[in-house]
């Protein structure tokens, strides 16, 4: 495994790059939550990204989409990062793309995977049940029923739930756990949006006797759990992408603002206290980038430490964009704390991406248990 | 089969050919290959493997043939590096004059040094030590007072250094001294090359808290030195320390990534053994968060330096990294000492006797020894002005 990006990788970064920071700077996101924005992104956007082929980077190219990788959708999700941009894409072209290209019969595929990469189909992801990220607890049931299944249960924060049209979500079958492909029209789905710190997209979705038929069943019978942790590791690397970038714009911004900041005549910049801050936050950021370049160069690669590697990447992602976001505020001082500087989204958003798919403290204790101790 | 390719064949079946078993293992402590005039053995293996690596020049394997160096590319010494780890061979030779001196030496050396000095350290027939540090001159390395006068053919020293690696065990020390005391503290600074085999040059070991005298302090009294071993331009010797001192980060900087290679047991293996585990896993929760936060810590870097070397051979530009790998292993390496510690409990802190057994005690002198990674070769504090300036760009 090298790490270094290609340079099919790099023109994609910096295309990504151009357009978040052209179509979708934080402004935009300011906005969505000002107007209390019903969708919480921009479709338009959403569907000029599929127009550049981001939602096909996880499909296959006999199914449609180019292959082009995890790497290089996680150079996409880094820039997405750098501005905070809201859209589909993990929810989407890395979750739902990966579940249908993984496990998805031919059916599945030609019913939901076209529109998926034209940006009309939007997934969203219905696994987790309490407040912290615990993927194998599922006490949502499918049971045989009329020919079919019949789900009931409670999914809590279900990213892009509420603008979702197919749900893909985790229930006990006699086999197991099982992932189911639900229509959020089916009769009994109840969704409704909750509203996050990060103004980014979450609901509540519970499901009281839905019927779905033979064919909603993603994977096989009681194979759940296995393909589950698979699209979850993933979106955890893709995650960790996107955290990775945040964390890099905010430190920027601060390193800019250390050196324009003036107090006692100097800029505060020159002050050691502040540098040695500064310094050390560069080194996490560092080593985070190497992580999640290693984690998603894994995926791609399908490399027996992936899983490791994704526990690495996410963890790492964690505390660095915690700390770059918590050091953000602080050095920035008094304007950090107004609503009108936008060093304070970075926080919000660190804290909400810090539980999604896993803390630190989950991550941690995933990466010791599959390292043996 | 590609060029590359074929000097990877070549390469296993030589070192399959002429590495002794023994140097197949790992090296303990007290068998590391220093060379010099009066080197010491453990066993013959050791001078054969040296000599063997030395004479296709692969003691210092990218440096030009013309000087004793191996002549390879950075991607065939990669190659060399990696199938010596694939055999687990030990390093043949290691040193000051290998890491730190030789590089300077080939930049900034006229022909002559480079003929003189370059092929003795190759093949480990001289020992050299660093004279930087001096009771006053620490973290503010510049303000150094040793003195150097230059009478027709030679410089008169007279001088105190501190903190010279292994000085008593050193044929030469490379040496920072002032020459001009009336210039500023950067410019008045020249780099010399002192044989420390003459009366005036006294070495004397300093006692650690590890028990130990890696450490020592040299003195340099009314000792002539040939103007010929003068380094790079009289009072421009600042330029040469600091391109020196970042050979030295880098070299430091590696331990982080060692990490147990060097025969400490992994804090993990060593919790499980000394505080249990149950269903396989250490029993105390919080010990082995910790466990993991540094192992994770430990694998990111491991990655970083591995990212920045690939970096290099796919020709992108290095970022001044050097700063950032001497501080990050550092501290590293005091954690991994830490969580040894905190695996072993009272094994961890015996000091002599039947009821440790000697790696425990070895560990005890290591997790001291530990501590002066983050303060030799620069302190953690300095490393971090240097990213703060140079890479941040941050105002002085």
């Amino acid at each position: 495994m090298a790490l270094v990006l290609s340079e099919d990788a790099q023109l994609v970064r910096d295309q990504a790059m151009d357009f978040f920071r052209e179509k979708s700077p934080i402004l935009a996101l300011r906005k969505l939550r000002d107007s209390a924005d019903p969708t919480g992104f921009s479709r338009d956007l959403w569907r000029e990204m599929a127009d550049l082929g981001w939602t096909g980077f996880l499909v296959s190219e006999d199914a449609g989409g180019s292959g082009f990788g995890m790497v290089g959708l996680g150079q996409v999700l880094e820039a997405a990062g750098r501005t905070l941009a809201a859209s589909p894409l993990i929810s989407t072209a890395l979750i739902g793309a990966s579940a249908l290209d993984i496990a998805g019969t031919a059916a599945q595929k030609s019913a939901h995977l076209t529109s998926l990469l034209a940006g009309d189909t939007i997934t969203a992801l219905a696994a987790e049940e309490g407040p912290h990220h615990n993927p194998g607890a599922v006490a949502t049931t499918a049971r045989a029923a009329g020919g079919g299944w019949m789900i009931d249960g409670r999914k809590t924060f279900v990213l892009d739930g509420h603008v979702a049209n197919l749900l893909i979500v985790s229930a006990t079958t006699q086999a197991g756990v099982s992932l189911f492909l639900v229509p959020a029209t089916a009769p009994g789905v109840t969704v409704q949006r909750r509203i996050m710190a990060d103004s980014r997209n979450a609901a509540l979705v519970t499901l009281a006797g839905v019927q779905v038929g033979a064919g909603a069943l993603l994977g096989t019978d009681g194979g759940g759990a296995v393909l589950l942790e698979r699209i979850l590791d993933r979106a955890r690397v893709g995650l960790a992408a996107e955290m990775l970038g945040s964390a890099c714009e905010a430190f920027d911004r601060t390193v800019q603002y250390l050196k324009d900041r003036k107090q006692f005549g100097v800029a505060i910049g020159s002050f050691q206290a502040l540098k040695h801050r500064a310094a050390v936050l560069f080194a996490e950021i560092e080593t985070t980038r190497s992580a999640v370049l290693a984690a998603l160069t894994a995926l791609d690669e399908g490399s027996a430490d992936a899983a490791s590697l994704a526990s690495l990447a996410k963890a790492k992602a964690n505390t660095t964009l915690n700390l770059a976001s918590s050091e953000g505020i602080q050095m920035h001082g008094g304007i950090g704390m107004t609503d009108e500087h936008e060093i304070g989204f970075f926080m919000k958003r660190s804290r909400v991406a810090e539980i999604t798919f896993g803390s630190t403290g989950f991550h941690r204790d995933r990466y010791a248990a599959l390292n043996g101790y | 089969m590609s060029s590359l390719a074929a000097f990877r064949a070549e390469t296993r079946d030589w070192l399959e050919a002429n590495c002794p078993p023994v140097m197949r293992t790992p090296a303990p402590a007290d068998e590391t290959v220093w060379g010099g005039r009066n080197p010491t053995w453990k066993r013959p293996e050791q001078k054969l493997w040296m000599d063997r690596m030395a004479s296709r020049g692969w003691t210092l394997p990218t440096f030009p043939k013309q000087y004793g160096g191996g002549g390879l590319s950075l991607e065939q010494a990669e190659v060399l590096s990696e199938e010596m780890r694939a055999l687990g061979c030990r390093a043949p030779l290691q040193g000051m004059g290998q890491t730190m001196l030789a590089p300077v030496l080939l930049e900034y050396g006229t022909e002559a040094q480079k003929q003189e000095h370059l092929p003795s350290i190759i093949r480990g027939e001289i020992r050299w030590c660093q004279g930087y540090s001096e009771p006053g001159a620490g973290s503010d390395l510049a303000g150094l007072q040793s003195r150097a006068v230059l009478q027709g053919d030679h410089f008169l020293v007279n001088g105190h250094k501190i903190w010279t690696s292994n000085a008593h065990y050193a044929d030469k020390i490379f040496c920072l001294v002032r020459t001009d005391p009336t210039a500023k503290k950067h410019e008045g600074i020249s780099f010399l090359l002192i044989d420390m085999a003459q009366p005036g040059v006294r070495a004397r070991p300093i006692r650690l808290i590890s028990g130990v005298s890696v450490f020592c302090e040299t003195f340099i009294e009314n000792v002539q030195v040939p103007k010929e071993n003068l380094l790079g331009e009289l009072n421009k010797g600042w330029t040469i320390a600091k391109r020196l001192l970042e050979h030295e980060r880098k070299s430091i900087g590696g331990i982080g990534e060692r990490g147990g290679g060097l025969g400490v047991t992994p804090p993990w293996e060593l919790a499980k053994k000394h505080v249990g585990e149950v269903n396989g896993r250490i029993a105390d929760a919080g010990l082995r968060q910790d466990i993991a936060t540094y192992a994770m810590d430990a694998a990111a870097f491991q990655l970083t330096r591995k990212r920045a070397s690939d970096e290099a051979e796919a020709g992108r530009p290095p970022g001044p990294m050097s700063a950032m790998f001497k501080y990050y292993g550092t501290e590293l390496n005091k954690r991994r000492y830490e969580m040894v510690l905190a695996a072993e409990g009272v094994q961890g802190v015996g000091w002599e006797g039947d009821d440790f057994s000697a790696d425990e005690l070895r560990w005890t002198r290591e997790w001291l020894r530990s501590k002066a990674n983050t303060i030799e070769g620069g302190t953690s504090e300095v490393q971090l002005n240097i990213i703060a300036k140079r890479v941040l760009g941050l105002p002085d």
